[in-house]
């Protein structure tokens, strides 16, 4: 096994399990935790591939890693909103997960400015 | 390959960097300056779209600019052909007409000086507007990444701009949706790197190679941008999302925020795999469509709310928006014009933008009038908001596609396309949504005109310039349909769309 193909199954396991963790987990910083599992493998595959440009004689493909960079930022900002959110649905609530609700069930009686 | 800028470069430019310095100048200056910055970047972007317009009808060709002067596949270039500008153009004025709306409801009270409520919602809609804008004539795919993300993140605050808690619950459904859908598409950009070495829109489409990497990129992109675009199945964020946010804020998110990812979904099989995809994936998302508008309409039908209603409907119209690609395909096939089945979805997406932002606002007004919005119980609207219920009913004419409305032209376009490909069966789907569009267009409108219990007085009383700014974006959408008189701009800086049948 080529250290390619290991790392790409390791991708493959992370983003799996990071699919699986997203959908079972009810509370949801586990489901936060579970998409970031996710952007992991995602971000090896994308390593894989700037490896690849290295072994092709090119001295490591740049633009894979300038494109990671950019990923990385992109789903540290996701995760910061995603945490902000259910800090503050647990201040409100105290909980931290999703209910069945069709969203409008208590707006009949809260006051709603519109 | 170089593609050296064309003229009008610079606006394209402009038009996704003003609304990003309009943010910064919004956040810095704060309280109720905001509001006033939004509105001038709102004006001088509706300015610039209409410049746009012009430079793309008087050149023919389409708007390139190249970033640094460093051309693709080492730089990144911005790209505007025909249907970005008709979204850029679209955006730009609902946008403006909600921003007028929204006047009424976030302005920042006397003697405060700095309310959150207001402050993020002009700042966010400004993101909101800049974001599109990258999504409409980004050149290359992962820039394309980059503006769907921006757009996520403007619109999801907006859903829980209350701060309730089901609106909370609604923002994070939706964006853990709209992650997941990102991470798919983002995989799917890697594979192609990976693969063919550029990101650029037009290299892609002349390396890509039907084989079973480009497939797998292909689905992957696809389902990472249903999830975001909310199509039948993975529709369920939205009711929640739409229908618990502010009105103004439901007609952004409902109207144009969701175009984002279709356009994408459009940009990518047309331009990307048109050679690469088979037809039976067309119909397999077509179908997804059918499903939509079907499930969708019927479920709107039994709900009890109003706001609830109208976001249900747009689940349905969506389906619309995915009818085109077989049709466009078959078209090909048949070696006609398959131009006519595209400019049916382009207007198909425009004059559900422009109807279903005045029915969310409509919806808003009778909220706030009757302090409920409860189907079973809208007597006495007529009455006291009469400007709005007509707003409503136009709106609803042209979800149905009632002549002379956008919604009509566009219907007629794609089922014409659907005649001319011999695939009835779209037919047949789509006279069915109109119908049951009609069913709870005419349910609200009915109740609505009921005469209110004698000493029945409106809770609050609406801003007459409320109601006129709903009524006449509700008539620029019953009207859109003299477009048929307009040159065709969607086919400006296409040349791709013969690419189906070369290859």
């Amino acid at each position: 096994m080529t250290s390619t193909t290991f790392f790409g199954l390791c991708a493959a396991a992370l983003v799996g399990l990071g699919c699986y963790g997203l959908i079972v987990n009810a509370q949801l910083l586990r489901k936060l935790l579970a998409f970031n599992l996710i952007g992991h493998g995602v971000f090896l595959v994308c390593a894989i591939i700037a490896h690849r440009g290295a072994a092709d004689g090119l001295g490591g493909d740049p633009v894979p890693q300038a494109l990671l960079i950019t990923a990385i930022v992109v789903a540290f900002a996701a995760s910061a909103l995603a945490v902000a959110l259910i800090l503050r649905l647990f201040e409100e609530t105290g909980s931290a997960s999703l209910t069945r609700s069709d969203g409008l069930a208590k707006s009949d009686t809260a006051e709603q400015e519109h | 390959m170089t593609t050296p800028t064309t003229g009008g470069g610079l606006l394209l430019v402009l038009t996704v960097l003003l609304p990003v310095v309009g943010v910064l100048l919004g956040l810095v200056v704060g309280g109720r300056h905001a509001q006033r910055v939004a509105l001038v970047t709102l004006l001088l972007g509706l300015a610039i779209a209409v410049a746009l317009t012009g430079q793309l009808m008087h050149s023919g060709e389409a708007v390139v600019y190249v970033l640094g002067g460093w051309s693709p596949p080492l730089g990144v270039a911005l790209r505007a052909d025909g249907i970005s500008i008709v979204m850029i153009l679209a955006v730009a004025v609902v946008v403006a007409f909600i921003a007028i709306y929204a006047c009424g409801n976030f302005g920042t009270p006397a003697g405060v000086r700095e309310a959150r409520r207001p402050v993020m919602f002009w700042l966010l809609l400004l993101a909101i507007t800049g974001s599109l804008n990258l999504v409409f004539v980004s050149g290359d795919v992962f820039t394309l990444y980059v503006a769907l993300e921006l757009l996520t993140f403007a619109a999801v605050p907006l859903v829980s701009l209350d701060g309730r808690a089901e609106t909370l619950q609604a923002a994070l459904r939706y964006l853990l949706y709209a992650l997941l859908g990102s991470m798919l598409y983002l995989l799917g950009i890697f594979l192609l790197y990976g693969a063919y070495g550029t990101l650029d829109i037009a290299l892609l489409a002349q390396r890509i190679q039907p084989e079973t990497l480009a497939w797998a990129a292909a689905a992957l992109m696809t389902a990472g941008l249903l999830a975001k675009t909310a199509l039948f199945p993975l529709h369920l964020w939205l009711p929640p999302a739409h229908a618990g946010a502010p009105a103004a804020a439901s007609a952004v998110l409902s109207a144009l925020v969701i175009k984002g990812a279709w356009f994408l979904v459009v940009r990518l099989w047309f331009d990307v795999f048109a050679g690469v995809v088979a037809p039976r994936s067309m119909q397999l998302l077509a179908a997804m469509g059918a499903a939509a508008i079907l499930i969708g309409n019927v479920v709107a039908l039994q709900q009890a709310r109003l706001k609830l209603l109208i976001a249900y409907s747009t689940v349905a119209q969506i389906g619309y928006l995915f009818l085109m690609f077989p049709l466009a395909a078959g078209l090909n096939a048949a070696q006609l014009d398959s131009a006519a089945a595209v400019s049916g979805g382009m207007l198909q997406a425009i004059s559900h933008a422009t109807a279903k932002a005045a029915m969310f606002m409509a919806a808003g007004l009778i909220y706030v009038t009757l302090g409920h919005d409860r189907v079973a119980d809208l007597r006495g609207v007529g009455r006291a908001l009469p400007m709005t219920l007509v707003a409503f009913a136009l709106g609803g004419a042209s979800l149905i596609g009632l002549p002379p409305s956008g919604g009509f032209f566009a219907k007629w376009l794609l089922l014409s396309a659907a005649l001319a490909s011999m695939q009835w069966w779209w037919v047949a789907v789509m006279i069915a949504g109109g119908l049951l569009t009609s069913a709870y267009v005419f349910m609200v409108v009915v109740r609505a005109l009921q005469p209110a219990e004698p000493d029945w007085k409106p809770r609050t009383r609406v801003p007459r310039y409320q109601q006129g700014v709903v009524l006449a974006l509700a008539v620029c959408s019953f009207l859109l349909g003299v477009v048929a008189w307009c040159p065709d701009v969607t086919r400006i800086g296409r040349p791709g769309l013969s690419v189906v049948e070369a290859r």
